[in-house]
Order: C-alpha cells, then structure tokens, then sequence
C-alpha cells in the first residue's frame, strides 16, 4: 500500500452487497428445492392431482387446507407453493439488486430472472389447464434450468470471488483473472452440451419414453438397440449424450488442472464437476434398474441441474476477462467518486489500458451502497 | 390462352377427385345392412339376441397389490390388502370379468330411443365403481365422490374432449356428456395413482359387461350379420362374426390367453 496501489480492492465488499450475495445463494439453494419438487411431481404422476390452477381444488393456493394435501396433491401442491415462495424471493432478489447493485446489465440480468420466474410459472398453469402436453411440460423442465442459471449466475457475479483481484496477483498482473480462449470455448460448449443432454432428458421424461430401453447397460441385450421407435431413439440420444457430456467434462477439467493448476476457482469446481457427473450417470443407470424409482428418478433430474450449474460457474469464470469490458463498477463509480479522481490507478483485468482502479476504491463502494440505499 | 388451358385442366382435376371421393363414399354406404334403411328403428317383434361367455385359457396373472398409505382416509376406508381389478376371473379360473362386450360392426343406420337414465362412476373407498362399463354418446355420465377425501376424475380419451374434475367434498356429483362414440376411455385418479377405469361409449345400446363367470347378452338385435368384439384391459381385443336371424339367438364365445397381456411400463 506504500505505492498507493492495492491489491485487493473488492476485498471488503460493503455489507449490503455481501448480504445481497448471501440472498442470491439462498435463493439459488431454494430453487434447488424447487426442481426436487418439480421432479417429484412427474416422478409421482402427480402433475394433475391438482386438476385447477391457480386455485387448488377451488382454494386460494395459500389457503388450501393442509389435511387435505394428501397422496399426490402433496407433490403437486407442495411444488406449487415453494414455487411461489421461489417467485417471491425472486422479486425481493431483483428489487434488491435493482435499488443496490450499482451494475447496471446485472439490475437488468435481475429483471430478467424474474421475468423467466414469472414465465415458468406461467408454463407450470398451462402444463396443467391443457392437461400435461409434452411440449410445455419439456419447455417448464427447460425454463427451470435456466432460472436456476440465472441464480446461480446472480450469487456468483455478487460474490466477493467474482468482485476481487487473485490474492497473489501483482498489482500489473493482467491475468489475475484467467483469460483463456481455448479454455473458455471448451468449458462454454461443455455446459450448452450438458444443457442440451437435459432438455433431451426432459423430452424423454414427458414423452413417457424413460424405460424405452428397459435394461442397463446393455441396450435389449446389445450394444445399441436391434430395434428403434421414436422413445427408443430419444432414450438412446440421452444415454449417448451422457458419454459426451462425460468426455466434455473431463476434457474441461484436464484443461484447468494442467494449464491452471493454481487456479483454485477454476480447479475446485472442476474437481466437483467430475464428481457430480459421476453421481449422475449412477443415478442415470439406477434410474432405469430400479424402474424409475420416483426418488432416484428425481435426484436424476436434480444431478443434472447441480452438473449444469456447475459448468456454468467453471464457464463464466472463464469469461470473468471479459466482464471487465462490460463492467462499468470500477469505472463509473471511481468517476462518480469525487475522491478517487486523485488517487492512483492500477491496471486490471484484460484490458489493463482501459480499466483503472482508483486505490481507495473499496471505501467509495461502501459510500454508494449506502446512498443507494441498501 | 395458357391460363384458360390451366384453369380448364384444374377445373378438371378438382372434378375427378370430388367423383373419386364420391366413389368411397357409395361404397361406403354399400356396406351397411339391406335391412337398416336410414332413420328405421329396431323391431323387437323380430329381434333376437347375441349371447356368450368369455373364458379365460390358462391361469390369470395375479392382480398387482395397491398400498394405498399415502392418503389414511383410503387406509382406513380398505381394512383388508387391497389389489387392482385387472384379471376378474370366476373362482375356477376359467371365466373372464370386466370385458366389454359390444356390437363393432353391422348395424347400419338404425335409430335409437335416447338413453332414459344417466350413466354412473362412483369413487368409493378410493376405488372406482363400476371398474369398466359402457354408455351411450350424448348421455349423461353422473360422477360421485362418496369419500372423504378428494378425487380428481380425468378422462383420457381420443375421440373425445379430455377432462379433468376435482371433487374436494364427500358427496360431490358433477356430470359430464361424451359427444363421440370411442372404445374405450380410460379414467384416472391423478392423486390416487391405482384407481382407473374404462368406459366403452357407443352410439347404440348393443353392449354389456362380463361379471366374473364371464357371461354376456346382447339382446334386440334386428336380424344381421355382426360384428362383435370382446375387450379386455390387458389383454387387447378379439372379434367374431355372427349372423342373427329374425327372433333368433345365437351363442358367441370368446377365450383369451394369458400370454396376450400386453405390458405397461
């Protein structure tokens, strides 16, 4: 600090923004919940033991007697009530961000979730008024990563990790974030194919196509199937998309572990990754030996949500480079701050011409968030 | 003058496919009956009668059994072990149950009196009752909940409009009008996953039920050459010819094999 310079300028992210990042990971951990119970509704056939929406059995949803939540309204309703509960922390995330987040494309990324919240449950109504149609029962699977995404994406772009410089980078480091081109296009095809793999297993879920293929690992006894139909061949694709989306996997996680192995943000959740995608395709493969147990079957559904997600933060990590161009937080608010237009600048990111920290940064986000109210 | 020539060779083309059209329609109605003129109705003075029984050949499998712990209302309306009424068989195990037997084919454009009474489903003590059982388009189909606890009926048909009814309160009666004949609909309990049924919905009154000794009549049938099948939940459906003579009655018997179950997953 002699120079003036810090190393650690978002280390000590104001209260309002680390509490908002502790909000964006609980709901994130209540959307996990929510695609358990989502899962478990199919799982239980239960999709239409609530055969009105949105009112259950003519009840005001919050209203509708406990005794009566027996069997499969259970699932059913129970999914309809934590999703609304989903909705209404999604609507305090997004107020949150939009009155303290000084980011503007991530009040807006805010916005956007709870547009997608709003549209699934949309989706979840129409699943029901017209009786399970597979296209929208696929589209609600669909629409539920994608939130889920989007909280995920949410609490990691509040997080302190994403907001701060490597603890050991110089202060003229350009790549105290990693800025990998080849690692960025691996680890971003890696979770397009996972989600892809999902949005086919969903397919196979709602077209009723889940034990097409009723034997593991053999295929009717063979290697590929001696005879195909329509469920045949979407149950194949998943199987075969589950071999590439394990190649992809590993060949991501080969890439961080020996081009940054000091990466700990890289290598921990590629590490984690390897683990979950294995957890996966033994669920995957009990799944189909256990004729679809409705709770293998659901933790299925969930694994590939986990998996998804945790592609995702390997990918945006690899993206963090990028972010400094579209980021105005440093800038804009280092302009805003009358003090800081005096203090000393460092380079950061990528683009070390273009981005320039003033040193005592860190106290003029604290002054923001408390004038933005938070 | 290319135009005029195409409009021509249209105008000629449309007419051929509307004779072709024509054609099928003649031949069509060619194969109803001689004697069921359109709008004629049935002569019970010369009617006779179709009768039979469905035997089962070989040993039915056994009925899948229901826990029915998710709802205690169900628990506790069910004091025995509870099994799904796929294979109704008679104590010797030779008659079939539960197979709905009806006219398929060879009536023609007879008329028939409407349906007087109403059809009815009853959910009782988380089972449907009847388990299958027929009714005529356009009559009306009563739903009771006699539990206390909720059902939701949901019919899924193809011909027909699906629906789904809650019915929350012990003693609930909706009603509901099928508009297309179709064999057969299957009903759901959506919160009770082991309850279903079948309805078979016909636009004649030639049909019946098996009970367990597997018998089944079919009576006031106009003289004919018919049609008859015999259906069955799991093992699919088997057809007959018979020709009925005025005041006749004629034995029509069929047997079904085990091995033809068709399997569900």
């Amino acid at each position: 600090m002699a120079d003036g310079t810090i190393h650690q300028p978002f280390s000590h992210q104001p209260l309002a923004i680390e509490m908002l990042h502790k909000f964006a990971k609980f709901l994130a951990a209540c959307t996990v919940l929510l695609i358990l119970a989502g899962s478990l509704v199919t799982s239980h056939d239960a999709g239409l033991s609530v055969p009105d929406w949105p009112t259950s059995y003519g009840w005001n949803m919050f209203t509708f007697p406990p005794s009566m939540w027996v069997a499969n309204i259970f699932y059913e309703h129970g999914h309809r009530l934590i999703g609304s509960s989903v909705g209404f922390l999604t609507i305090v995330l997004a107020g949150w961000l939009w009155i303290a987040e000084p980011r503007r494309w991530l009040r807006w990324f805010g916005v956007a979730a709870l547009g997608a919240v709003i549209a699934q449950g949309v989706l979840g109504g129409l699943t029901v008024k017209y009786f399970l149609p597979p296209a929208v029962s696929t589209a609600h699977a669909g629409l539920a990563e994608i939130f889920f995404c989007m909280t995920v994406a949410i609490a990691l772009f509040t997080s302190p990790g994403w907001n701060t410089r490597a603890p050991n980078a110089s202060p003229n480091q350009r790549d105290s974030v990693v800025d990998d081109s080849s690692l960025r296009a691996l680890a971003t095809a890696t979770t397009v194919a996972i989600f892809c793999q999902i949005l086919v297993g969903a397919t196979m879920r709602h077209t009723g196509a889940g034990l097409a293929i009723p034997d593991f690992p053999l295929m009717f006894g063979h290697l590929v199937p001696d005879h195909w139909n329509a469920g045949i061949a979407l149950h194949f694709t998943h199987r075969a998309g589950a071999l590439i989306v394990a190649a992809m996997v590993l060949m991501t996680s080969i890439a961080i572990w020996l081009k940054h192995t000091d990466r700990v943000e890289l290598g921990q959740p590629a590490l984690l990754l390897i683990i979950f995608i294995i957890v996966q395709a033994t669920l995957g493969a009990l799944t189909v030996l256990s004729r679809r147990d409705p709770w293998i079957n659901s933790l299925h559904v969930v694994g590939g949500a986990i998996v998804l997600t945790t592609s995702l933060v390997i990918s945006l990590r690899t993206w963090r480079a990028k972010f400094d161009r579209i980021e105005p937080l440093r800038r804009d608010r280092a302009r805003s701050a009358q003090s800081a237009l005096d203090g000393p600048v460092r380079p950061v990111g990528g683009d070390p011409q273009s981005a320039r920290i003033p040193a005592n940064l860190d106290v003029d986000l604290g002054t923001t968030a408390q004038r933005g109210g938070a | 003058m290319r135009l005029r020539n195409a409009w021509v060779f249209g105008a000629a083309l449309a007419v051929s496919v509307a004779a072709c059209g024509g054609g099928q329609d003649k031949s069509s109605t060619a194969a109803a009956p001689a004697g069921a003129p359109a709008g004629q109705k049935v002569d019970t003075a010369t009617a006779g009668t179709v009768q039979g029984a469905v035997a089962l050949d070989g040993t039915a499998p056994k009925n899948e059994p229901i826990k029915m712990n998710a709802d205690p209302v169900c628990v506790k309306e069910n004091k025995t072990p509870q099994f799904q009424e796929t294979y109704t068989v008679s104590s010797d195990g030779k008659s079939l149950g539960n197979v709905f037997v009806y006219v398929k084919d060879g009536l023609g454009n007879y008329v028939y009196d409407p349906p007087t009474g109403s059809a009815t489903i009853d959910q009782k003590e988380c089972r449907y009752h009847p388990h299958v059982f027929g009714m005529r388009v356009g009559q009306t189909l009563d739903i009771i909940n006699s539990d206390p606890t909720l059902h939701n009926i949901h019919a899924l048909p193809k011909n027909n409009a699906e629906f789904n009814t809650g019915q929350p309160i012990q003693g609930m009666k909706t009603t509901h009008v099928f508009t297309a004949k179709e064999i057969m609909v299957p009903f759901k309990c959506d919160v009770h996953g082991w309850m279903n049924a079948y309805v078979g919905v016909l636009d004649h009154p030639y049909y019946a039920v098996t009970k367990d000794d597997g018998k089944f009549q079919l009576k006031d049938l106009p003289p004919g050459t018919y049609t008859i099948e015999a259906w069955h939940e799991k093992f699919g459906a088997q057809t007959q010819s018979v020709t009925l003579g005025a005041s006749e009655t004629k034995d029509v018997n069929f047997s079904f094999k085990p091995a033809a179950a068709t399997t569900t997953n």
